[in-house]
């Protein structure tokens, strides 16, 4: 079994993006996110592309660490595609064989599903998982979401809940790998036999897991409460947020980047268009 | 030893396992940005009716080391030969390697998973395939070996105490009467109690078995109380390896290396800087009295 997950895994540097204030990062994401939805001829998925490939540069990932992630996704990619090359129904057919109808429109549309879905999720990962830690993403969530306080909304507890799963992902990775280990010294099993045999052999993984789980989560509790956590009632921050110039410039440029796309889209007229 | 249907002793194994390491070298995400060469270059014959410690300071390799002798790690380099033959020759064997070379994980109360502290024991011997008749003698046999009280069996291994819990993985690994037995910090989190009762039941358990057994242990003392043989490992290298009175009284390099030496090595130290030299090999207390009580002897005659 392989627990390595890369994708949407914080990636150390000091790049401009690593500095940024993470709540722009939040809104940019959610900006682009628009835009990519918005793009609708050749010419408007090349400008989505080049600003992909522009954020890739500034951020200074290297390419390598970001196509291993992608890698991980390569089935749902296909899989959306794939589907969409059989759904759609056009007007030039290509193929007709019983009751299977391919239409030009259908592999056109399941060629921009891929590139948005792949441009969607480097965009976004780039801005908020390869160059935010997870303290600072749940922080900058925290605030963008705090004027919803007014509606009794519980945005502290929220982030905080996130905050707490984002640092057990690696302790639980370890704590499962080193369990499996121990049961394997014991004669386990895990990667022959019959489905429900294997399904079996993950018991002696999983209560002791679950167990585990549990009893940090009591001693993490625990330990909040001896520090006198009582939610974010009046909590201070040594860590205060600040948004300068240049985020709010960031930001713009996602705006500017949606207008570009609109008009890109009339520019191409209706032959280009997908 | 156990008794056969006459009553004479016989040891469990009429063969004696064997592991060697042959220029073993390991290294953590090997390859990847964030390599750690764990091991450099190991060489060592491991096995014979004998307890065996290995120590070392945190991050020396110990834990790395114990987990490549059952085939859970693979080395990166070198071979690991068990009864003459490379264990990863055949990768589909490896299982069988683990039956022989048992391993007590660090913590291996955590571990435990079944209905009853019986079940849990079994885990180990039903995954052998052995008869259910075979199962009991064995499950059985280790919760004595492991100090576990028959009516204990029954219980869900959740509400025992935690040194029962260790007792009861402890037996969890004795139960497939492996030919080594290797445990990696037995006594780590206990209270003194608890140390005493699971170190004295397993050496209680290596002599009575004929095996040998293999223990990592940050404890001088318990290395000295117990062990026949002392491993000391530094930054993934073997530094020493003899017996307790070889590595003892090599002190000087112990210190610098962040391990320590039994307290009355100290004592034995201190006394020799005062004039009162008993001599360099002191490990126990007992030993020291007895060279004490010999040195006071001799200064009588010499005054007389």
């Amino acid at each position: 079994m392989n627990l390595n997950i890369s994708f949407g895994q914080y990636c150390e540097g000091n790049s401009i993006l690593h500095r940024m204030d993470p709540r722009m990062k939040i809104i940019a994401s959610i900006l682009f996110i628009v835009v990519i939805f918005l793009a609708k001829n050749l010419f408007s998925f090349a400008l989505l592309i080049l600003s992909a490939v522009v954020l890739i540069a500034i951020s200074a990932i290297p390419v390598r660490i970001i196509a291993r992630g992608m890698k991980a996704l390569t089935f749902i990619i296909l899989f959306t595609s794939i589907i969409n090359i059989f759904w759609i129904k056009g007007e030039t057919e290509l193929v007709s064989f019983g009751f299977i109808h391919i239409y030009l429109e259908g592999i056109l549309n399941a060629l921009m599903i891929a590139l948005r879905i792949i441009i969607l999720l480097v965009g976004t990962s780039i801005l908020m998982t390869y160059t935010t830690t997870p303290i600072a993403l749940t922080d900058g969530l925290e605030q963008l979401l705090a004027p919803l306080k007014v509606l009794h909304l519980p945005v502290h507890e929220f982030s905080m809940m996130m905050t707490i799963a984002l640092r057990f992902i690696p302790t639980l990775i370890e704590e499962t790998q080193k369990i499996m280990n121990a049961q394997k010294a014991r004669g386990a099993d895990f990667s022959t036999g019959s489905l429900i045999q294997r399904a079996k052999a993950l018991v002696p993984i999983l209560v002791p897991l679950f167990l585990s789980a549990f009893r940090r989560a009591e001693e993490l509790a625990t330990a909040m409460e001896c520090r006198c956590y009582t939610g974010g009632e009046g909590r201070t921050r040594m860590n205060i947020l600040h948004a300068t110039s240049k985020d709010y410039l960031f930001c713009a440029a996602f705006v500017l980047l949606g207008a570009a796309i609109i008009l890109l889209n009339r520019l191409g007229g209706y032959a280009l268009a997908w | 030893m156990r008794k056969d249907s006459h009553g004479a002793k016989v040891p469990w194994h009429t063969t004696m396992a064997q592991v060697e390491l042959k220029n073993v070298s390991f290294t953590y995400g090997d390859g990847g940005p964030y390599a750690v060469r764990a091991l450099d270059d190991i060489s060592i014959t491991l096995g014979g009716s004998e307890m065996i410690g290995i120590m070392g300071h945190t991050g020396s390799g110990k834990s790395t080391l114990v987990q490549l002798l059952n085939g859970i790690l693979k080395p990166s380099e070198g071979q690991v030969i068990l009864d003459g033959t490379d264990i990863w020759e055949n990768p589909k064997k490896i299982r069988d390697v683990r039956f022989k070379v048992g391993l007590v994980m660090q913590y291996p109360e955590y571990q435990l998973f079944d209905e009853t502290v019986r079940d849990d024991i079994a885990f180990g011997p039903k995954n052998m395939g052995m008869t259910r008749e075979e199962i009991e003698t064995r499950v059985l046999e280790a919760a004595r070996f492991a100090r576990l009280d028959e009516g204990l069996l029954d219980k869900s291994p959740f509400e025992l105490s935690g040194g029962q819990k260790r007792r009861a993985a402890l037996a969890g690994v004795i139960a497939m009467r492996p030919e080594l037995l290797v445990l990696d910090e037995p006594a780590a989190g206990l209270d003194p109690g608890g140390r005493l009762e699971i170190l004295g039941s397993i050496k209680e358990y290596q002599k009575e078995s004929g095996t040998s057994v293999i223990i990592v242990s940050h404890s001088m003392e318990d290395m000295a109380m117990y062990c026949d043989r002392v491993i000391v490992m530094a930054s993934g290298r073997i530094m020493m390896d003899g017996t307790c009175a070889d590595v003892f009284s090599q002190y000087d390099e112990l210190l610098p290396v962040g391990l320590d030496v039994p307290q009355i090595t100290h004592v034995a130290a201190a006394l020799a800087k005062r004039g009162v030299d008993i001599g360099k090999d002191i490990y126990t207390v007992k030993y020291a009295a007895a060279r004490l009580s010999e040195y006071a002897e001799e200064v009588r005659r010499r005054e007389s």
